[in-house]
């Protein structure tokens, strides 16, 4: 579903993704790892398109990147630790919104079906400032799966929520998950990856330094096989 | 090329060639742009505000005699423009990038051309909004009757070009931290054809000069009018985009 070979990231004279290469097979829940400045989000605004690699071969639900953007972003949901709504809309307004530009077929009833999955039905006439930030992010969340993408992509979505209002998103998540979509997430909290996620991808220098499916590790040796990936101990 | 590549970079190009998306889009996002201010107002009662108070203070400042008044007009009133036009596209801009929503529209497959009109089309009916009304109030104002179907072409004219250039330019300076400061510094440079012509224009139809005169300047808006718009269809694709 994703197929990612030799990617190059460069800004300047700094080079951020140094030929990394990373697949990921449909249906799979992958959690990025790794510290900050390794290059995650960088590697998620390429894979959504919002950013053009250096060098290097990127693939989406079979179409290539940056050429056939356009595919790509039809098939592809974004959730980030900013919402991507609009304050001044109401939550049934900012998914209408979305709706009509990803043309979402029968708007209406998936809009009534997409607050009720992300527990919103009863605030949708609620304007998305007056929100608290877990509510926003369980909109974003429904913003993103709004089109039925084949793919998903959380950057770090925990980001900034209290621990009732990650709990919640967990549970999101995991539906999510259940309808056999494919998901990408990085995250610092590798108890909540370790609770979510089948595969854990540790990025460290602009390359996935180790990767581990989750049947094969305890999750209480994450910690460890994290580090040790951090700091180039597994290679 | 396998036969599974063949097909799938078809499939692409048929979801690229979607004209009705391109439409349906672009109205989506002047929808989205007309509901939130409808809410906030914030952007039309800060240009209005802003439009109102620049009038009065050269009305006061310069206490000018009926017959120079005319003269001066022009002038005035682009200024009045210019100024609150950019400060409607600086908050029509900022608006996208709060809480990431300029994110959230360049990850739509929309064609980004759609996005750019849309947001264009938005920020134009905002700027002829607040034109409508200072119109009246510097009529009152300044004893002088602005109301002349000239007058009011070239205003339109001069506007479509001022926001095309504006709302490009202005995308590209949200990305900064000084965007406030840096939108003008950029845009007055580069709009002072439309303006210069719109300003001339505009004192040809206010003194009565015959339309011969005033053709040449009102040729020159609409030629800014096209190459601004074409440049903008051309580039905002690369400007968006990291």
């Amino acid at each position: 579903m994703i197929d990612v070979r030799k990617l190059i990231k460069r800004f300047g004279l700094k080079t951020v993704l140094r030929g990394l290469d990373f697949r990921v097979q449909p249906g799979e829940f992958v959690a990025l790892l790794g510290p900050n400045g390794a290059g995650k989000t960088t590697f998620l605004r390429i894979l959504s398109s919002l950013a053009r690699p250096s060098m290097g071969e990127v693939r989406v639900a079979g179409y290539r990147l940056p050429g056939q953007a356009a595919a790509v972003r039809r098939r592809l949901g974004v959730v980030s630790h900013l919402p991507l709504l609009y304050g001044d809309l109401n939550a049934d307004e900012n998914l209408r919104f979305y709706g009509r530009m990803y043309a979402v077929s029968d708007l209406n009833q998936r809009v009534k079906d997409v607050l009720e999955l992300v527990g919103l039905s009863a605030r949708r006439r609620d304007l998305v400032r007056t929100y608290s930030r877990g509510m926003q992010q369980r909109l974003a969340i429904g913003r993103a799966v709004l089109h039925d993408p084949e793919v998903m992509l959380f950057d770090e979505p925990h980001t900034g929520l209290d621990q009732d209002a990650c709990n919640m998103l967990d549970n999101v998540l995991r539906e999510v998950a259940a309808r056999g979509r494919t998901v990408v997430m990085t995250s610092h909290d590798l108890a909540r990856a370790a609770d979510l996620a089948s595969r854990f991808d540790v990025l460290s220098r602009g390359v996935i330094a180790a990767s581990v499916a989750r049947e094969k590790i305890d999750s209480r040796d994450l910690l460890a096989f994290y580090r040790q990936a951090a700091n180039g101990g597994i290679t | 090329m396998s036969d599974n590549t063949q097909a799938i970079s078809q499939k692409a190009q048929a979801e690229s060639k979607d004209s009705f998306g391109f439409f349906r889009a672009l109205a989506a996002v002047v929808w989205k742009d007309l509901a939130a201010e409808l809410r906030s107002r914030e952007l039309l009662s800060a240009m209005l505000v802003f439009a109102l108070l620049v009038i009065l203070i050269f009305n006061f400042a310069l206490e000018l005699d009926p017959k120079t008044r005319s003269t001066v007009s022009s002038g005035v009133l682009w200024v009045t423009f210019a100024f609150a036009g950019t400060l409607g596209l600086n908050r029509s801009m900022s608006m996208e990038k709060d809480r990431g929503c300029l994110d959230g529209l360049l990850l739509t497959p929309v064609d980004r051309s759609a996005i750019y009109f849309g947001k264009a089309i938005g920020n134009l009916i905002f700027m002829l909004l607040v034109e409508a009304i200072v119109l009246p109030v510097y009529t009152v104002l300044y004893s002088v009757n602005l109301f002349n179907l000239g007058l009011i072409l070239v205003i339109v004219l001069g506007s479509i070009g001022y926001i095309a250039i504006g709302t490009l330019l202005a995308s590209m300076a949200v990305h900064t931290r000084t965007r406030d400061i840096l939108l003008p510094i950029l845009l007055f440079p580069v709009a002072i054809p439309v303006l210069i012509a719109s300003v001339k224009a505009s004192a040809g139809f206010l003194g009565g000069i015959p339309i011969d005169e005033i053709m040449p300047w009102l040729n020159l808006i609409i030629a800014y009018d096209v190459i601004f718009i074409a440049v903008a269809y051309m580039v905002f694709d690369f400007i968006v985009e990291e």
